[in-house]
């Protein structure tokens, strides 16, 4: 984006009727590292790539849960994302106070845009610069939605966002039909391939990611390093295809890409496993 | 003008009894399963015990509206407590909590007589005993309700350690095991029930231990 005229304040339009402050904002989203989600009719699964500022530090927390039944992942300025975090589980709190049951996806981001659309109407305030994919379960089924800084929000069935998300869109965009009738097991294989595609050649590996699932009698939770390394090794992913050069943490994958159209046979060994993680803390986020 | 009294009050009691008992390892939590009003039944199934978190539980008597909001909050805040802290709220957290809730309305209380139970950080079972606006101690065992003033001193039979001033020296009070425990409360109930009109029905005994939570009920005289 090049310097405009009329972007000093949120509460100033410009003569081709935009917000610049918000479109601003939802430029740092795309400068954020990426966070994907897609859901099936009984399960959504959110993915992002987690980048540590230097070997020496702990990467950032981008996958919240906001209660059993609805998780959060963010991409951009990752304060933001806390707080309105913590927002949305002050929310659910409260209406499971009153009502005794839980908060219905489309209520709580219905809530969260009208938060973002007040930053967007008051010259003493900014606009939030975080991007959130609000994955959850209700009555209705599983949904996915994404939050924009601007105050609008959007069902998906796959959503990617933060940098090089095209890269993931382009791959679930791909493959979008199949996920309503995805296993859980493949839904979250697609979600490491989708990481996959964001990470550019670089191989994939649990330290650099985090997936996390909500489902039908499944919580919502981040799946722990040694589960996400088990599965990414057993769909022998680590690899992109076309590089032939061996990868040496990548001790699985022997260069033989398995995720051309055989899904199928991958997906057995993988059904096998349970599909609740033993060892999982109570509240792990 | 004289002064006007009041011509209701926000509060009831719907009378039972509550007990909990704490041992080396393990915790009993128990309490009957009526629910009156005045001298009349409003039911003979109704559970006074909630479990508050993985260690801790809470059995309360008195105005089971005020108790049921109580359960609420407390459940509520343990949430938050989860979302921010990634643990569950250990048993004397809980404990410190539910004393500063009571205290909250100290000018409009919670018509609630709890006693708290669970494990504490080293896996000792621990029972904390409060009144209705939070003064609150941790104790052996403990025990609240209408039919408190027929259990407590029976309690304080079988369970009292003697003092160390005495003479000739007694021993310390030997450990409970866990089923001597539930024996113990079993015996407390039924005797209860025999001359507290507000107790009866049914009692529910809750036991905390390592291995998780198990519940079990006795019936009592339903008269």
């Amino acid at each position: 984006m090049f310097r405009n005229q009329y972007d000093t304040d949120v509460t100033t339009w410009s003569p081709a009727g935009r917000l610049f402050q918000v479109e601003y904002a939802m430029e740092a989203v795309k400068q954020g590292s990426a966070a994907i989600g897609l859901r099936s009719k009984t399960h959504v699964v959110l993915g992002c790539v987690n980048k540590a500022n230097s070997e020496l530090s702990s990467h950032q927390k981008k996958i919240f849960k906001v209660d059993d039944h609805i998780g959060v992942a963010i991409a951009g300025l990752t304060a933001d994302g806390r707080v309105l975090s913590r927002y949305m589980r002050s929310e659910c709190i409260n209406y499971g106070f009153t009502y005794e049951s839980p908060l219905p996806v489309g209520r709580l981001v219905v809530q969260l845009a009208d938060k973002a659309q007040v930053c967007t109407q008051r010259s003493w305030k900014r606009p939030y610069g975080v991007g959130l994919l609000v994955g959850g379960l209700d009555e209705s089924g599983a949904h996915l939605y994404y939050n924009c800084p601007s105050g609008n929000y959007f069902e998906y069935q796959a959503f990617a966002i933060g940098s090089r998300s095209q890269a993931a869109k382009t791959y679930l965009e791909r493959r979008f039909e199949k996920f309503m009738d995805s296993s859980r097991d493949d839904l979250v294989k697609d979600a490491l391939l989708a990481i996959r595609e964001t990470l550019q050649g670089e191989s994939l590996k649990s330290s650099i990611c985090t997936v996390a699932v909500v489902g039908a009698g499944e919580p919502f939770h981040v799946l722990d390093n040694e589960t996400v390394q088990k599965l990414i090794d057993s769909f022998e992913i680590a690899a992109v295809d076309e590089a032939p050069a061996a990868e040496p943490d990548a001790p699985a994958d022997q260069g033989a890409p398995a995720d051309q159209g055989a899904p199928a046979d991958q997906g057995a060994p993988a059904d096998q496993r349970p599909a609740t993680d033993e060892g999982v803390a109570p509240m792990d986020i | 003008m004289t002064k006007q009294a009041a011509n209701w009050s926000p509060y009831d009691n719907n009378g039972g009894s509550c007990v909990a008992i704490a041992g080396a390892d393990y915790c009993v939590i128990a309490a009957d399963t009526r629910m009156s009003t005045g001298y009349s039944i409003l039911s003979r199934d109704y559970s006074k015990i909630c479990k508050l978190a993985d260690k801790s539980l809470m059995a309360s008597s008195g105005f089971q509206a005020d108790v049921k909001a109580l359960q609420k909050f407390l459940a509520a805040r343990h949430l938050t407590y989860q979302h921010q802290h990634n643990k569950q709220m250990s048993c004397p957290a809980m404990a410190q909590l539910l004393s500063n809730t009571l205290y909250y309305k100290r000018f409009f209380p919670y018509y609630s007589f709890n006693v708290l139970g669970g494990l504490d950080n080293e896996g000792k079972g621990c029972v904390y005993t409060y009144d209705a606006v939070g003064s609150y101690e941790r104790v052996g065992y403990g025990c609240q309700g209408s039919g408190s003033t027929l259990i407590m001193p029976f309690l304080d039979n079988q369970l009292k350690s003697p003092s160390p001033l005495l003479l000739p020296a007694q021993d310390a009070v030997t450990p409970l095991s866990e089923s001597e425990a539930v024996d113990l409360v079993k015996t407390c109930f039924a005797s209860a029930t025999e001359r507290d009109i507000y107790t009866g029905d049914r009692l529910e005994i809750v036991v905390l231990n390592a291995d998780g939570i198990h519940r079990q009920y006795m019936e009592l005289r339903k008269d």
